[in-house]
């Protein structure tokens, strides 16, 4: 495994220790594999000729563009990647006085911190050193959290394929690269609105560009620093969110934000026994208690009637003597009055 | 009590007429034709039967059978920890219904899923090939593993009461508390993390359903559902086998209205925490909006009103209201589990791509809910469920 942030992160240390470690990490900041490449796509020079997507099925041995790439039509409605499809160019401005329409290409963005990689129960994307992010078909399960959870619509999935889809998305040309050859859709643009390079020569362009043509730019680089940055970078003349790039994005990776809960979880674990351990001894105790109440309580109450029984007894005795020693005095006061009245 | 053991344990149950009952004939079909689906399904694939698509990967299969699937079979977790844990001896006659169903929701939860993964069959990847414990959903996949076998072993008591095994049940007897202390954990652990696994997407969701207490969110919701649940199983099992039933309908009336009194109490801390949501995270203004009147509709006609509902139906010992609270809950879990996977997901994208499930997804879902009601009749018509097995009396 190759040690990106995420590596780093995951490790074999499990979810749990893993959010942990992010959490003690924050102290630390992995800027990235220095030297990685990245692409620059430059609107204001795009002319929507889509080279770029007839280049990138052909180098990925896709099907080739249904639709031809004179057709304006195209452009009537805006597209998305698909399974077929890797990149695709959309109109999102039409002309307007003097400003041309204004395009831009949608392919994977290939974050410095992909969410794909880090909500994947398989482990199956991998950040490389060279800046693309490869996904292992190998050992994907499908369960395709990887396209629900990318903030760019960027995924797509073999619907089609019974038992082998796969997810669809651009390498970069990750093998071209290593070649060193420039990715199919840069070495196709007529243009020169996509520049492959060094991620950090391609910010220093991108900022030369800004400067020098001010009128022509909006002040910013997307993808410099979003979700903590892609390896695509786009640079527009209208506001980005025209281009249906989200304006005034956090800078916090999506993979923070993502797994920020999971550090409760090892709370859950370690401290859950003992708590629930002590509410079952609260409980037993309580019926322990309340047994030992009744049976007090009964003992008590059998005592008291005791006692009043004893007293009655007692009592009851006490006046069966004192009536027993009338009865005597009574016959003995009678026996002397007899005696005496014989005497008389 | 004997005469109804034996009664119990006899096959003429299953109806005077032999196997063609009209519950068995129509669940049949339902079964036939989802078995139908599901071949189209590993042949034709995913879009042949299903409405996913590059934008909405997850639809009804992760919206009902799992999402859903997995809170309504909260009610295990939530009667065993009050009657083994808490001691509310008094709940003792339902535990045993609220585990199996709860063990027949989990079921349900892995058969939805192996119909909706691409290559269902790497369902074990995650802990055998390739880890990604960095992924709320691996630790899901390990809770709902290790739950769905604890949920196994708390049910196999009426198995070997039923089949005499006297060791194994004084075994599993023994293990009571260590099992119910484990679902409580584990429950908590993946009915909070359902929820963490939307965390991921803060662009994607509604801010109005994102939330970074969503995890409590599940969790608290999952606690009502299955109390609310637990009522809704009753009114159908007590209803289906009343002849198996040894508690007077006083106790059983009492006892629901114990589970009213948790239930209200339950939607009303839901309540709380969801208007602590919108107040951190200050979105009062959203509500303004299609969004906000929707939103609403859920918290306050799917929360709010069958909290009151629960709360005059304990005051007044309302059974029936008690009952429709229960139902309205229910349905409003599913609403919840809905709307985050799919009608308030994309909530940004332009109108006319929304995801609404195929009919074959329907059926599908309808099929696997059968598949488990079926399952439930068989194992109660044999099984002590609904009564306590005479040699068993008060042992946990």
């Amino acid at each position: 495994m190759t040690l990106t942030r995420r590596g780093f992160i995951g490790g074999a240390l499990g979810s749990a220790a893993a959010a942990a470690t992010a959490e003690a990490g924050t102290v630390r900041h992995f800027e990235g594999h220095p030297g990685r490449y990245g692409l620059l796509h430059d609107t204001t020079l795009c002319v929507g000729c889509r080279s770029c997507e007839a280049a990138c099925k052909e180098v990925n041995g896709l099907p080739p563009v249904a639709e031809p790439l004179d057709d304006p039509a195209v452009f009537d409605s805006v597209r998305r990647t698909t399974d077929t499809s890797l990149t695709v160019v959309n109109r999102y401005l039409e002309a307007d006085g003097d400003r041309a329409p204004v395009y831009r290409k949608l392919q994977c963005m290939h974050c410095n911190e992909p969410c794909c990689a880090t909500v994947c129960p398989c482990h199956a994307f991998e950040k490389t050193p060279e800046g693309p992010v490869l996904y292992h078909p190998e050992l994907c399960m499908g369960c395709r959290y990887c396209v629900m959870a990318c903030p760019y619509y960027a995924l797509a999935y073999e619907y089609e394929d019974p038992l082998t889809p796969k997810v669809m998305r651009c390498t970069m040309c990750y093998d071209r690269i290593l070649e060193g050859k420039q990715p199919g859709c840069a070495e196709a643009c007529p243009m020169g609105a996509i520049t492959f390079g060094r991620r950090e020569d391609l910010i220093r362009v991108a900022r030369e560009r800004i400067r020098k043509f001010p009128d022509r730019y909006v002040d910013h680089i997307f993808g410099e620093h979003e979700f903590g940055g892609t390896s695509w970078l786009v640079l527009s003349g209208v506001p980005f969110g025209q281009l249906d790039l989200e304006e005034g994005l956090t800078t916090e990776p999506l993979p923070a934000i993502a797994t920020s809960y999971l550090g409760v979880v090892p709370l859950v674990i370690t401290i859950y026994p003992g708590l629930l351990l002590g509410m079952y001894a609260f409980s037993k105790r309580r019926e322990a208690v309340s047994a030992a109440e009744r049976e007090e309580s009964v003992a008590r109450a059998l005592a008291a009637a005791e006692e009043v029984t004893q007293q009655k007894l007692a009592s009851a005795a006490d006046r069966a003597a004192k009536d027993k020693q009338k009865a005597i005095d009574m016959a003995v006061k009678k026996a002397l009055a007899e005696a005496q009245k014989g005497g008389e | 009590m004997t005469d109804v053991t034996m009664d119990a344990a006899s096959p003429t149950i299953w109806g005077r007429s032999g196997l063609l009952t009209p519950f068995n004939v129509i669940a049949g079909i339902i079964l036939a034709g989802g078995a139908a689906i599901l071949g189209i399904r590993f042949t034709q694939g995913l879009a042949a039967t299903t409405n996913l698509s590059h934008t909405y990967p997850w639809g009804l299969w992760i919206g009902f059978d799992v999402m859903s699937g997995v809170a309504l079979a909260a009610g295990g977790f939530v009667t065993s920890s009050a009657v083994y844990l808490f001691g509310m001896k008094e709940y003792k006659p339902i535990v045993r219904a609220a585990l199996l169903t709860g063990f027949l929701g989990y079921f349900l939860v892995v058969l939805g899923l192996l119909a909706d993964l691409g290559r269902p069959w790497r369902l074990p990847y995650p802990f055998i090939k390739s880890a990604g414990p960095t992924s709320p959903l691996f630790e899901v996949a390990l809770c709902v593993a290790l739950y769905l076998t604890v949920l196994f072993i708390e049910s196999t008591p009426a198995v070997f009461e039923w089949l005499g095994l006297k060791w194994w049940r004084k075994l599993v007897g023994s293990m009571t508390i260590a099992l119910t202390i484990l679902g409580l954990i584990l429950s908590t652990m993946h009915q909070s993390t359902l929820g963490a696994m939307y965390m991921v997407a803060p662009t994607r969701l509604h801010p109005l359903w994102y939330s970074s207490h969503i995890p409590v969110h599940f969790f608290v919701s999952a606690v009502a559902a299955g109390l609310a649940m637990v009522i809704v199983e009753g009114m159908i099992s007590h209803r289906a086998f009343h002849h198996q039933v040894q508690i007077s309908q006083d106790r059983f009336a009492s006892i629901n209205f114990g589970l009213a009194k948790g239930a209200a109490v339950t939607l009303g801390v839901y309540f709380a925490i969801k208007m602590v949501g919108l107040a951190t995270e200050d979105e009062w203004q959203l509500l303004a909006t299609g969004w906000g009147a929707w939103f609403l509709v859920e918290l306050l006609g799917f929360v709010l009103l069958p909290c009151l509902l629960f709360t005059v139906a304990y005051r007044e010992r309302r059974l029936t209201l008690a009952r429709v609270a229960a139902v309205i809950t229910v349905i409003g879990i599913m609403l919840n589990r809905f709307n985050i996977t799919f009608v308030a997901f994309n909530w940004n994208l332009p109108a006319g791509q929304s995801y609404v499930p195929s009919w074959m997804e329907i059926w599908v879902t309808v099929a696997f809910i059968t598949f488990a009601v079926v399952v439930f009749r068989w194992i109660a018509n044999r099984m002590p469920i609904m009564y306590e097995h005479p040699d068993w009396k008060g042992v946990h």
